[in-house]
């Protein structure tokens, strides 16, 4: 059956403010980019470079979330929604690391030699 | 049963009902898709981690010339076209319709380019010897790993490029409105914002020193 909800007509008023915001908003996400590539080229270990990536992505991801896709103007209860959903199946994914430190032999298909997969 | 339901019937009295969080069904429907997309690029990037965690010799060959120069031109250009899909989405709310559609053409433009600039990245990747399953330089799940999470973001890249021709199309048309240009726009901003996380995870950790 066809959605015979009328368009949103109130979604007019979060797009009716200056423009001005929006590419301040842009120049910010580009300048954290660019920092992840200056950051590629210090001299910092694995876990350092990449807790530091991950926390500009991250942020980067939120100003896109917020401005650009305007969660921050839906419901509370939307933003909740999509936040608790989201955060919760993302950390959920992050029980097994500690294992890929301890396998002895690295994980399977890895190997010693250059070269092919085995 | 309410008044309404009765003296109108049960097959309408869906347009009585209150929206879900106050927004258009096909919009609640595209954050869906997004939270369930999001859980996907995820899945693939934990799962590229594990493997270069647990990997002795992961090859880290990225030059700086041409591969993270061509990084910062794509992330550049994705980061930029979600500008103007937002001000294509604004302009299509404030009822500017032929520059709702122009700037959707220019976002249409800006992913095409994208595209190509990341088929050239994979020419040079082949041409150097990265196949799925080996590579010169090390461990032969690098190359699996890169062309899978890079081949995945150009998929939706390249579906999201279709989308946006088909529905602005349609918009000029009068056959869509700025809704449905609205959740085209967040489509095209999550391909942009999965990409902030590509490009450190899979381009940066793996520059040459």
């Amino acid at each position: 059956m066809a959605d015979i909800v009328p368009s949103d007509k109130g979604g007019a008023a979060k797009y009716a403010d200056s423009l001005t915001k929006y590419i301040v908003v842009y120049v910010v996400i580009l300048i954290l980019a660019g920092l992840q590539f200056v950051i590629a080229y210090s001299h910092l270990d694995g876990a350092q470079m990449f807790l530091r990536m991950l926390s500009l992505a991250i942020v980067e991801a939120g100003l896109a979330v917020m401005f650009f896709m305007h969660l921050g103007s839906e419901r509370r209860s939307f933003v909740w929604f999509v936040g608790v959903i989201t955060v919760f199946v993302l950390l959920a994914m992050q029980y097994s690391w500690t294992d890929s430190y301890r396998m002895e032999m690295g994980v399977p298909g890895a190997n010693y030699k250059t070269g092919t997969v085995q | 049963m309410s008044q309404a339901d009765m003296t109108m019937g049960v097959h309408t009295a869906g347009a009585m009902a209150e929206r879900p969080f106050a927004i258009p069904t096909k919009k609640l429907a595209m954050w869906l898709f997004i939270i369930a997309d999001a859980a996907t690029f995820a899945a693939c990037l934990v799962a590229y981690g594990f493997l270069r965690n647990g990997t002795p010799n992961w090859p880290t060959p990225f030059e700086f010339s041409p591969t993270v120069i061509n990084a910062m031109v794509m992330t550049f250009i994705l980061v930029t076209s979600s500008l103007t899909m937002f001000i294509a989405m604004r302009a299509a709310k404030l009822g500017q319709k032929s520059t709702a559609f122009n700037w959707t053409m220019i976002t249409a433009v800006a992913g095409l380019i994208f595209a190509v600039l990341h088929l050239r990245e994979w020419m040079g990747m082949i041409h150097a010897g990265v196949r799925l399953f080996s590579n010169p330089w090390g461990s032969g799940l690098f190359g699996a790993s890169f062309f899978s999470i890079t081949g995945l973001h150009l998929t939706h890249v390249v579906c999201g490029v279709i989308a946006l021709v088909a529905v602005g199309l349609r918009y000029k048309g009068g056959r869509y409105n700025s809704d449905d240009l609205e959740v085209v726009g967040l489509y095209w901003h999550f391909v942009d914002l999965v990409w902030m996380f590509v490009v450190p995870m899979v381009y940066l950790l793996n520059v040459k020193h």
